[in-house]
């Protein structure tokens, strides 16, 4: 988000929040009832004006409609089957639809992007695209009784989430794979009558897709098990593009977004209705924009300037600035990354949703396993809930069990893996996650090892004080040793990089 | 627990500090002091040449309109007071081919004069700084002179070509226009024939003086600091292109400069006052002017013109001038247009190869001890 997206988006949720406040006083109960529809249309015009322009004849257009149609083909999997086609989910699909039309129709305003960051396609490609989806969701539901009964979902069949979590992964190996996107963006050219010669790993740049597929995995994961609440088709696409959380998370859990999102907001004064989220949403709100402002537009920015990367990583001549140029690059990505939360939370607060925490001064924490509690905080939680755990319990009620051991190294390194190639599939990712898997390894068996051996210096303040320090001190760097990768797509260029580090 | 009343006077007083800073900055106006405070020669070493660049991610570097900061962050800044009495100090003047377009700042003139560890006869080492600054302009270079006399130098190499002459453009250089205080005292100091009013020059109203206006300045300002950890780091200061358009050779039909025709050019076009200004001594300086060599193109039409900058009957006519005025004033003058062989430019008739600057080096170097024995 740019510094203006996030002005504009500011404006918006105070003007949003004093209307209805002012609505709540005046007219109790008709502000609430609005406030989840216009949340609807912000977020889906959001995720349209969001978007970067991309090289690719309308392609900038049709990848944030797609991800509007993906979540409503996942909230049609995950809904009961009873409430899908009630009278509020059908004048959600008429609003969806509308503003999908109405965001096409821009293009008769402009030959610019009014919304969109270019043109949009004929109007009646829009529609076609639109209709083709209706047909086919009526199709499989009245004319073919073995999609009708998957669309229908006996109560023990996950087989349809399951489809569509592949479908959700296939499309993410295809956005992080450089080669098949490259073949894919040759390919999407090709469609839209422009040379496949010219194209480039990052022509789909497919905004907020990463954070979208998170949130609807983890429905769908949550359908499988029967754990997911019933929603309105409304809660679940605010739910998963709410546009202050859409592009760089927080990952929020389905159910307590929703308990956000159904409880009345207002501006009241103490004593009022909801004294709770009045003046001090606008205070904590206030602070947290500010905060993450200066974090990502005076602080991150800054040191994005001298922050290490594939240009200046051969050009460093000596350790010592290899070093510094390292920190920046290790403080500039915690400043930005915390920043965007930061500024998601302030805009979330305004809105009445109190998005969690995603960072707690992971710099400061004493051991690799706590920094990974405290960084990314709702990615890793995530994580273990729908890949570490399940895989570990998996691997012990197996029926030859493999020692706790090689369970332990298995899951972790392989969770970290996972999350190395969430950032992109290639070498630099995969090798970023396996530093960090095979570190908390080796720091849990340090930690096992060395705890009954220093049972009784335990007790000495300075002792746990030095110790502590010197975690913390060891595990900042070794997770600024880590960014070398992640900052560096290029191997032999990380490899000298490290050398040069060390002095070698 | 915050209380509406709370939140509104914060956003109020916020507002009204805010307001006061915006005004008191505005008339204040703080820039040259500002722009005087630097890391450089204190965290960083100071940069050989002053900050210019148009790819700053690239470059490390980035183009300002404060001299103050460009001064302050440069090496000459970082001296010790007492080693202007202990070495030889000289400082080069002049356009992009002094400040070292595409050269790495030891393959610049300066660089590879402070290389050659030159002595004086009187047994002081010659140190060099490099002064020039990219763009064409001799108002420009009086400019940096008048702010560079503080340093004590000895002697003061003023390179120059000339595209730097003409009077409609001395101010067209954004460093000159950005400066009209400058550019006004200087005119009402030396006499010169240009008007304070100039148009040209871009006069900053209350609004721009404040805080919200001068925030692109204040930005450049805050990222020149932050790009000394990149120089200091690499010693890189601009971007050096592995190919670039080479220096025009075939040359067009045209024997216009600056839109004259020939017999049009008389000295009265030409900044000659800029010149006479620059080049009045000051106590304790001596002044060396040189006709900085350009590319003598072989190619078509190069009986019409010299290279791209220039048609042959201005620039013989320039020299004819320079020579006169020079003899008239008495300067020591040097006019070394055909020193370089054509292959030594790079991609400008006045920007050399390492190589080509090395043989301007040579000779500017035996002259220079001849003037620091004088």
């Amino acid at each position: 988000m740019a510094l203006s997206d996030i002005l504009v988006f500011t404006m918006s949720a105070v003007i949003f929040r004093l209307v209805f406040g002012t609505l709540r006083v005046f007219l109790p109960g008709a502000g609430d009832r609005w406030r989840g529809w216009l949340l609807l249309v912000a977020s889906i015009l959001a995720v349209y004006w969001l978007q970067p322009p991309l090289p690719i004849r309308y392609i900038d257009f049709w990848l944030p409609t797609l991800t509007l149609l993906l979540v409503f083909l996942c909230w049609l999997v995950t809904a009961p089957r009873e409430k899908r086609f009630a009278r509020e989910n059908l004048a959600t699909i008429g609003l969806l639809v509308i503003t999908i039309l109405a965001t096409g129709m821009t293009r008769y305003l402009s030959i610019s992007g009014v919304i969109t960051p270019s043109r949009p396609p004929e109007i009646w490609q829009v529609a076609l695209l639109l209709v083709v989806v209706a047909l086919l969701v009526g199709t499989l539901r009245v004319f073919l009784p073995g999609a009708g009964l998957l669309l229908r979902f006996p109560r023990s069949a996950a087989t349809v989430p399951g489809i569509t979590i592949f479908l959700l992964l296939f499309l993410f190996i295809i956005l992080k794979l450089p080669a098949l996107t490259l073949a894919a963006s040759a390919g999407l050219r090709g469609l839209m009558g422009q040379s496949g010669s010219m194209a480039n790993a990052t022509d789909l740049r497919w905004l907020g897709f990463s954070y979208v597929a998170f949130r609807l995995i983890h429905t769908l994961r949550d359908r499988q098990t029967g754990r997911l609440p019933a929603v309105s088709l409304r809660e679940y696409l605010v739910y998963v593009i709410f546009f202050p959380s859409f592009t760089a998370g927080p990952i929020d859990r389905l159910e307590r977004f929703v308990k956000d999102l159904r409880q009345p907001m207002g501006l009241s004064s103490p004593g009022q209705l909801h004294p709770e989220c009045s003046d001090e949403d606008f205070a904590v709100a206030g602070r947290r924009l500010l905060m993450g402002l200066f974090k990502k537009f005076a602080l991150a920015d800054g040191l994005a300037l001298v922050a290490l990367n594939a240009i200046n990583a051969p050009q460093v001549q000596s350790t010592g600035w290899m070093w510094i140029v390292l920190y920046a690059y290790s403080l500039q990505i915690y400043l930005d990354f915390s920043g965007y939360t930061d500024i998601a939370i302030g805009l979330g607060r305004l809105l009445g949703i109190r998005l969690p925490e995603n960072f707690n001064q992971p710099y400061l924490k004493p051991n690799l396993t706590q920094f990974w509690n405290n960084w990314h905080m709702t990615l890793t939680q995530w994580l273990r809930a729908y890949f570490f755990n399940p895989v570990t319990r998996s691997l012990r009620s197996a029926r030859r069990p493999m020692p706790p051991m090689t369970v332990l190294f298995i899951t972790q390194v392989s969770s970290m893996l996972l999350i190395g190639l969430w950032h992109g599939i290639t070498w630099n990712f995969a090798l970023w996650g396996l530093w960090h898997g095979i570190g908390i390894f080796a720091q849990n068996r340090w930690s096992d090892w060395i705890r009954p051996r220093v049972t009784g210096l335990d007790a000495h303040p300075w002792f746990k004080k030095g110790v502590a320090a010197a975690g913390t001190l060891l595990t900042f760097h070794y997770v600024t040793l880590g960014w070398v990768w992640f900052a560096l797509p290029d191997l032999t260029l990380a490899g000298q990089v490290f050398q040069r580090l060390f002095g070698l | 627990m915050f209380t509406r009343r709370f939140l509104r006077n914060v956003i109020i007083k916020a507002l009204l500090l805010f307001l006061a800073c915006n005004v008191l900055f505005a008339a204040w106006n703080p820039v040259a002091t500002l722009g005087s405070i630097s890391v450089y020669n204190l965290i960083f070493p100071g940069r050989l040449r002053f900050p210019f660049g148009e790819d700053p991610q690239h470059a490390y570097n980035l183009s300002l309109y404060s001299l103050e900061a460009m001064f302050a962050s440069h090496v000459l800044a970082g001296t010790p007071a007492h080693s202007a009495q202990e070495e030889y100090r000289v400082l080069l003047l002049g356009d992009s081919s002094v400040w070292g377009t595409l050269l790495r700042p030891e393959q610049t003139l300066a660089g590879q004069l402070d290389a050659a560890n030159l002595q004086t006869c009187h047994g002081q080492q010659v140190r060099v700084y490099n002064l020039g600054y990219p763009t064409l302009s001799l108002f420009k270079d009086l400019m940096i002179l008048r702010e560079a006399q503080r340093y004590q130098p000895d002697l003061v190499v003023w390179l120059v070509t000339l595209e730097s002459f003409p009077v409609d453009r001395q101010f067209s250089s954004s460093i000159v226009a950005n400066n009209p205080y400058r550019v006004k005292s200087l005119i009402q100091s030396d006499g010169l024939s240009f008007s304070p009013e100039d148009p040209a020059l871009e006069r900053p109203t209350f609004w721009i003086r404040t805080i919200i206006g001068q925030r692109r300045w204040l930005a450049d300002m805050l990222r020149l600091q932050i790009y000394g950890v990149l120089w200091a780091a690499t010693g890189i200061d601009q971007v050096y292109p592995e190919q670039y358009p080479a220096a025009q050779r075939d040359l067009e039909a045209d024997d216009t400069f600056n839109n004259w025709k020939p017999s049009v050019l008389l000295e009265g076009q030409l900044a000659f006052d800029v010149l006479d200004a620059g080049m009045r001594q000051v106590t304790g300086t001596r002044m060396l002017l040189v006709n900085e060599p350009i590319l003598i193109s072989a190619g078509k039409n190069s009986d019409i013109r010299y290279n791209f900058y220039y048609p042959r009957w201005a620039y013989d006519l320039y020299r004819k001038f320079l020579q006169e005025r020079s003899q008239q004033m008495s300067w020591n003058y040097l006019d070394l247009w055909n020193l370089v062989p054509e292959k030594e430019f790079t991609n400008s008739a006045i920007h050399m190869t390492p190589e080509g600057t090395a043989q301007l080096a040579q000779r500017i170097g035996g002259e220079l001890l001849k003037e620091s024995c004088r």
